[in-house]
């Protein structure tokens, strides 16, 4: 009986990241800034991107949303009350996003073209694993983290964190009430991305935001979106 | 399976996984599913032998690609400075594959790398 040995090298995960360079490459030319938003169950993405898109509508951008979740369509009933157009992503019990699922959505979405929009924000399923390993073609991935999680969740999920390009921190609100250590969070944070951008913000209240849209502004200003 | 139709009628005896230290894989986790998996496959028997690689990041003070002890501290382990340039981690690859003779291989062609007996 003989064995033989066959080299492959083959990434596991390479026809996903084959589907997000295509994207990237779709979102380039259509002149709009993808952005992926991860964080936690509870964290306040979707609060935290309704806020967003209201915003930034009132600023006369022109924005979209993707927002998957295992089930319902709440948070697309939800986010479409800011008045910009949002398309819900059910995975049925799949844990994050795929460029596959992106692909899909992105045709045949009614009134939506990717070269009419400034932004598209994709609201990825509610965990801080398995979505830092699927890139959906985003400019800018975005880790969502609240104060009332605990500091020490960036060096949990390391993972997540250090693929991040900004770093959010949501509910600063009730900080005081929950005990939030804000020096230790961003101590946390900078410790697994060093130098990444942290925006401090309420959805409550809108503290932080307009730094937040500074930021984008100038996401869009300096990758040549404008 | 993609790469196993090749070579019909072939068992698969081991297959090798790189893994990055940075990939959100647990080893014990992949093991566990990957015996799940594999059943009624040509892979039902397989070993599955998986390589972790450690994180390396680019240190800019210290001009050199540097190993880091562990993903609690992106910094440098000889001048302590943030690094922020990851240059090995991630990966989650299958290195090769292992397999024994099946009825069908002579035809699939040799054009293999490596033949051990």
């Amino acid at each position: 009986m003989t064995t033989r040995i066959v080299e492959l090298r083959r990434g596991i995960l390479k026809k996903n990241d084959e589907l997000a360079a295509g994207l990237r490459e779709r979102y380039a030319a259509g002149g709009v800034l993808v952005l992926n938003l991860v964080s936690s169950p509870g964290t306040g993405k979707t609060a935290f991107l309704e806020r967003t898109l209201r915003e930034l509508k009132a600023k006369g951008a022109r924005v979209a949303a993707l927002v998957g979740d295992l089930e319902t369509d709440n948070d697309a009933r939800r986010l479409a009350a800011s008045g910009a157009p949002v398309r819900q992503i059910n995975t049925h019990g799949i844990c994050h996003l795929d460029a596959e699922m992106i692909s899909k959505h992105l045709a045949g979405w009614e009134g939506v073209e990717l070269g009419g929009l400034d932004y598209l924000f994709i609201e990825n399923v509610g965990n801080l694993v398995c979505p830092s390993s699927y890139d959906l073609g985003e400019r800018i991935r975005v880790a969502l983290l609240s104060v009332t999680e605990g500091e020490d969740k960036p060096l949990k999920y390391p993972t997540l964190f250090n693929s991040a390009d900004a770093a959010v921190i949501t509910k600063m609100d009730i900080a005081e009430p929950c005990g939030f250590d804000r020096e230790l969070a961003l101590r946390n944070i900078n410790e697994i991305r060093p130098g990444i951008r942290i925006f401090e913000t309420s959805s409550k209240t809108g503290a932080g935001m307009g730094e937040w849209l500074a930021y984008l502004k100038e996401e869009r200003r300096t990758r040549k979106f404008e | 399976m993609e790469s196993l139709a090749a070579y019909p009628g072939a068992r698969v005896v081991e297959v090798r996984l790189r893994v990055g230290a940075l990939s959100a894989v647990i080893e014990d986790s992949l093991q566990f599913c990957f015996g799940i998996a594999a059943e009624g496959t040509p892979l039902e028997k397989a070993r599955l032998v998986v390589t972790i690689v450690p994180v390396v990041m680019h240190c800019a003070g210290c001009d050199a690609d540097v190993e880091l002890e562990s993903v609690q501290s992106f910094r440098c382990p000889r001048c302590g400075a943030p690094c922020f340039d990851l240059r090995q981690g991630r990966e989650l690859e299958i290195e090769s594959f292992e397999i024994e003779d099946g009825d069908g291989m002579e035809k699939a062609g040799d054009a293999e790398i490596g033949v051990t007996a």
